[in-house]
């Protein structure tokens, strides 16, 4: 049942021409010192060349492309996430490896607390931090803020290199390369690597690119080694991110997929047990994931299929030992359905004694985009969580999208295990691209690879066309490189220059749209996502850029100017990086572990402000911080993501309900809006003393930018709380929280 | 998050120039150099006996007169005051200089408003200023009376206190009035309904009733900080007495509070009342006999009265201190910065009690310790060793998270003690769970068998064909 290959046909255009190789240089090296000739070099050593000068170039360009951010603002760390990933990888240099495995941060989640040891992927942290003893090491006095900035793009550039390897083992050198091009440009995988994102999936890109290649590496050699080397980029993987549900999922189902077609091999079995079995004992060793593979759902799908593996080898051994067919197929049914049977029972008592814990919330609304919005609010509530629309499609893959399709046709053409993998990896990363945004970024390796495939077969197959006239004579030597080049060769010399012409056209139009492709990755870089989010830019009245530094201002002001306990409460989303750059402790963060924590966050948002003082002085809450945009019309401030709150909020207080906020369903923050909305904690602080503000000419006080209406409670009064801190452009506000009443 | 006690308006380290005494202000300016800071050397004996943490009774009182002749009229009561070690500055309530504080330091300790009927302060006094002085740890006695003005009423107001807004009414008795030569208007009562507190009325039980004569007040249901001090009997109501009643009186019985006290959570203490005379010469010689009540007191209840709560709202009494809180692992000394889970753990807290001139040890057997993550998850009562020393020792519950030590002594008359002291206790590091488990036997066995099996396996297989 085995379909036997000694060896894969995509590699055979470079393994079979490799042996002639090592002769050569022999003789050309006795030429090379004697004549001023031996600096033309010979067409594979021509070719070597070229294609190292390429992968270096792209090396680079990998590198620089991501420095768009810094060049634009500074050396600074994005967004949200790569705060805690910075704050821990600086205990991680200050404390050592230990005392960084066992910290219990006191500083988040007050008064519960949290592992951090335990409850993250210390991949990131540990790489930045060998990197940076490593360049100590070396004398190279770098900070560290250094080298978490440069992390993502010096692991981007690592990947191209992957991609090159990736590419040249499901198709050819050429591929590779292109592939590598491909993926150091791409907007989908620049979105989460520019210098300063220090973001998990920076690493984990590339550690799931290596996995993939390993792996696909070791089903084709059949090499105990490649299997070994593919657990441990699992292993690198399982550190990083918990992307790697997605590895451990898609390998047993293209395990299943190949034992299904009839491709079952040893190569196959050797190379699937090695990589899961070292692979999950490695990924026990991580805290955070712990025994998670043997007892969670999501990992069942690979531990199945293990087990089926070795009722597939145990088969095939019955069947050699039997020689009888009748006596075979009796067999069969009986183990099949003895194995089946007995896996249904072990995962029906497991999931009902509850040593199997079913499928994770995050884990359902991958499979079913419409669950989150239903049951968990906070999955819902995070934009990169939302299904992607088309046009960050187009915004993130730009031709890839075409190339794609194209590609999978290339790949259907010349089945092997190695495109099956492939198409199997693209066709799912694009489903779960479709169901969340930040997915987008896991599809992009595939999406490049099987572009690749598309760009480079095309182009050779044109530039065959064109060479072959040129190349009569030549045309019978060369060996044929695959059984489509051959046919073509005989339909091309029906019509020769018709063809010809139509290859230059159809060149110069695959050379236009990958230009297309490199400008727009190009400008997509610098433009849209070389920002920080913490910095933020507009253009001014008269096209100058205008910078609101206005978070860091707010985060310097708590780190000076309050006492060194005081907690300060504020939606999750500011969590990480009040710890970090203000140095405060905090009563939610980014981390949400604890739904009902943040519900009650939410709840005192949501409540009149005597009802929340209650809820924060239970807190301990010291001081409150709002995001506000009404000044600058700054869009994602803390009225837009209000109704998140509220939802949140009342997804655990039943007391607070959503449509005591909306009027006729409609959201609104004007004279017509919901009196509690207009009366709530999170409206006060938000637009205290606005109603004095003139915003825009010609507008009446008070007038909201962000939402372009005049808001409807101009006379804010508070009792509980006193403004303590607004920042210029009143981006954040912060307020303390007074004592109770002294004489009350 | 509280202060532990009294929070201390006037700390000790002084610079030259910042006259802290109405007396070094005239020093200071007619001498510049050499005579300020013998000036301040000189007075820092007297300095050291004003309102510290360390001697927490007040020691310089603001008077303030609607007319001086109140200064004459309640003399005893000053008197008493004067001999008690007070040093009292009288002033007319309308007095244009009048400041409480000078540069950001208050001048006094405490106020007594003894002007019922004034409509504004004079200099910069305000009501404002006033409630300032409170809220920043300072003490105040308001008497008002029938000519009481809205100044004074929205000063009480402020402390949780309402009086009678018919400004004609007077509290009236028709049961427990005192009996005096004339029948009367029943308008001068006999009070004996007193809060039962050795704190707040001495040890010394007030034999005699106190007789009061004035207007009434209501405690704000919303203030939890007010006490009645001194109650009306069942039977008062507050309307006036020269008229018919016409309606029924909005204050009756013994919801009429005829001297109540607000301990402010900074422990500023306030005494309110709405009768002068209560502290008047005339009340406090006066014989006194209630109504159907055969005995006759000689003198009135009044002296000991306002003499035992002044003792207490000058911080003479009942002013506890908590200090030196200490927690560490059981068997070391070393506070730590954070604990483990199950630790045993020994916490001690010092407790004191001013008399008035020492620290003397509070003996108490119902001090708490809270050990407090948004519930508290032991909750243990202190032993004492009689020397102020109150101790306890427990184990860390099974559950990490940012704690607190809370001690919440609250108790009637005492200053509130609201100490707590936040410690994270943490999990298990990785190296401090039990290394072999003797149940885990099985499974080291297993694995260990099973790698020797291999071994053996492998060896019999490659070389023995």
């Amino acid at each position: 049942m085995a379909v036997t290959k000694t060896e894969p046909i995509n590699g055979s255009t470079t393994k079979s021409s490799a042996p002639p190789l090592p002769s050569m240089p022999l003789k050309s090296d006795l030429l090379s010192i004697l004549s001023l000739k031996s600096l033309r070099l010979k067409t594979k050593q021509q070719e070597l060349l070229i294609r190292v000068s390429i992968l270096c170039l792209v090396y680079v360009l990998a590198f620089i492309t991501r420095l768009f951010s810094v060049l634009r603002y500074e050396s600074m760390i994005h967004e949200f996430d790569p705060y805690f990933n910075y704050r821990t990888t600086l205990f991680l240099t200050q404390k050592g490896f230990y005392e960084f495995w066992n910290w219990f941060d006191s500083e988040s989640w007050y008064p519960l607390g949290r592992i951090i040891g335990g409850t993250l992927y210390p991949g990131l942290m540990v790489t930045a931090a060998m990197m940076y003893w490593g360049l100590r090491f070396l004398r190279f006095a770098v900070h560290i803020r250094e080298v978490c900035v440069l992390t993502a793009p010096f692991f981007a550039s690592n990947t191209t290199l992957v991609a090159y390897f990736f590419g040249k083992e499901i198709w050819d050198t050429g591929a590779g390369l292109v592939a590598a091009v491909l993926i150091a440009i791409c907007p989908g995988y620049i979105s989460r690597s520019v210098a300063g994102s220090y973001d998990n999936e920076g690493v984990a890109i590339f550690a799931l690119l290596l996995t993939f290649y390993l792996f696909v590496k070791a089903v084709n050699t059949g090499s105990l080694a490649w299997g070994l080397a593919s657990a441990f980029g699992y292993f690198y993987m399982v550190s990083a991110w918990g992307g790697y549900v997605f590895i451990i999922n898609l390998i047993p189902l293209y395990v299943l997929a190949l034992l299904i077609t009839g491709r079952y091999s040893m190569r196959l079995y050797v190379a699937y047990n090695c990589m899961y079995v070292l692979g999950m004992l490695l990924a026990m060793q991580i805290r955070f994931v712990g025994f998670q593979h043997v007892q969670s759902g999501e990992h069942m799908a690979a531990m199945g299929v293990f087990f089926l593996m070795q009722v597939f080898y145990f088969l095939d051994w019955v069947k050699h030992l039997l020689n009888d067919k009748k006596l075979f197929e009796a067999f069969l049914r009986i183990t099949v359905t003895c194995a089946v049977g007995v896996g249904a029972i072990a995962l029906g008592v497991g999931t009902a004694s509850g040593y199997i814990s079913p499928w994770s919330g995050r884990f359902y609304s991958l499979l079913d985009p419409t669950y989150a919005k239903d049951h968990i609010p906070i999955i819902a509530s995070v934009s990169e969580h939302q299904p992607t629309a088309w046009s960050s499609f187009m915004f993130d893959f730009h031709i890839l999208l075409f190339l794609f399709p194209a590609g999978l046709y290339f790949c259907f053409k010349r089945l092997s295990d190695a495109t099956i993998f492939i198409v199997m990896y693209g066709l799912t990363s694009m489903y779960f691209a479709g169901v969340m945004v930040r997915l987008i970024l896991v599809a992009t390796p595939a999406v490049c690879l099987i572009s690749a495939i598309a760009v480079s077969a095309t182009i050779k197959n044109l530039t065959m066309l064109l060479r072959t006239k040129s190349k009569v004579s030549q045309t019978g030597s060369t060996k044929g490189t695959g059984g489509g080049k051959t046919s073509s060769k005989a339909m091309l010399d029906q019509s020769q220059p018709f063809q010809r012409n139509g290859a230059i056209a159809l060149l110069f139009g695959a050379f236009y749209l990958l230009s297309r492709y490199a400008i727009h990755c190009t400008w997509v870089t610098s433009e849209a996502y070389s920002s920080p989010s913490i910095v933020l830019a507009a253009r001014g009245a008269h096209g100058n850029r205008v910078i609101f530094d206005d978070y860091r201002e707010a985060y310097y002001w708590l780190r000076q100017n309050t006492p060194p306990d005081a907690k300060v409460m504020s939606w999750w989303d500011y969590g990480y990086q009040i710890t970090a750059m203000g140095n405060r402790t905090v009563i939610v963060d980014n981390n949400t572990w604890n739904n009902t924590h943040i519900a009650t966050v939410g709840r005192a948002m949501s409540s009149y402000e005597d009802e929340a003082y209650e809820i924060m002085r239970s807190l301990d809450v010291d001081y409150v911080l709002v995001v506000f945009g009404g000044v600058t019309g700054y869009s994602s401030d803390d009225i837009n993501k209000f109704l998140w709150m509220v939802r949140i909020g009342g997804g655990v207080f039943p007391v607070i309900k959503e449509p005591d906020y909306l009027v006729n369903g409609e959201y609104r923050v004007d004279k017509g809006a919901a009196p509690k909305m207009l009366n709530c904690l999170m409206y006060k602080l938000s637009y205290y003393r606005f109603g004095e503000l003139m915003t825009e000419y010609g507008k009446p006080p008070g007038y909201d930018r962000a939402r372009g209406v005049e808001i409807g409670n101009k006379d804010i009064k508070l009792e509980h709380l006193e403004e303590a801190f607004t920042t210029s452009n009143w981006i954040v506000r912060i307020y303390k929280v007074k004592p109770p009443n002294n004489r009350w | 998050m509280s202060p532990p006690h009294r929070v201390n308006p006037q700390p000790l380290s002084l610079s030259p120039r910042q006259p802290k005494h109405p007396a070094t202000t005239k020093m200071a300016r007619s001498n510049f150099s050499v005579l300020t800071i013998l000036s301040v050397i000189l007075l820092l004996p007297v300095l050291s006996l004003s309102f510290s943490p360390d001697s927490p009774s007040d020691r310089r009182l603001l008077v303030l007169f609607d007319d001086l002749s109140l200064k004459s009229s309640h003399s005893i009561f000053f008197n008493s005051l004067k001999s008690r070690g007070f040093d009292l500055d009288f002033k007319l309530a309308d007095d244009p200089k009048l400041a409480l504080q000078r540069y950001g330091q208050y001048l006094y300790d405490g106020l007594i408003l003894f002007s019922p009927s004034i409509e504004r302060f004079g200099g910069a006094l305000d009501l404002a200023a006033v409630l300032d002085f409170v809220d920043s740890g300072h003490d105040l006695i308001i008497a008002a009376d029938s000519s009481a003005s809205d100044l004074i009423k929205s000063v009480a107001t402020e402390c949780g206190v309402d009086f009678d807004e018919d400004p004609s009414a007077l509290v009236i008795d028709h049961r427990s009035y005192a009996v005096v030569g004339t029948e009367g208007d029943h308008t001068l009562i006999a009070a004996d309904d007193f809060i039962e507190s050795d704190v707040l009325l001495g040890e010394n039980k007030i034999e005699a009733p106190v007789l009061f004569k004035g207007i009434a007040h209501s405690l704000n249901a919303a203030n939890n900080l007010v006490l009645k001090v001194l109650s009306a009997s069942p039977a008062a109501y507050s309307a006036n007495p020269s008229s018919k009643l016409s309606s029924p009186p909005s204050l009756t019985g013994s919801s009429i509070s005829l001297v109540s006290v607000v301990q402010a959570r900074n422990n500023a203490r306030i005494m309110i009342t709405g009768s002068l005379d209560l502290f008047s010469n005339r009340f406090f010689r006066s014989s006194v006999q209630k109504a159907g009540s055969p005995k006759k007191y000689d003198k009135s209840g009044n002296e000991q009265f306002v003499a035992e709560l002044s003792k207490w709202v000058f911080h003479e009494r009942g002013h506890l201190k908590a200090v030196n809180l200490r927690h560490n692992k059981a068997g070391e000394t070393n506070e730590p910065a954070m604990y483990r889970i199950k630790d045993d753990l020994d916490f001690s807290v010092e407790i004191y009690e001013w008399s008035g001139k020492s620290w003397e040890p509070y003996v108490a057997n119902d001090v708490q310790v809270q050990f407090y993550m948004m519930s508290p998850y032991v909750l243990k009562t202190l032993s004492n060793d009689k020397k102020g020393l109150y101790h306890t020792s427990f184990k860390v519950p099974d559950v990490y998270g940012v704690f607190q030590f809370k001690v919440e002594y609250n108790r009637l008359g005492y200053t509130s003690l609201l100490l707590s002291k936040q410690i994270p206790v943490r999990p298990f590091k990785h190296n401090e769970y039990e290394r072999f488990i003797t149940a885990a036997f099985p499974y080291y066995g297993a694995s260990f068998t099973m790698m020797a099996g291999f071994f053996i396996f492998s060896f019999v297989y490659l070389y023995h064909k």
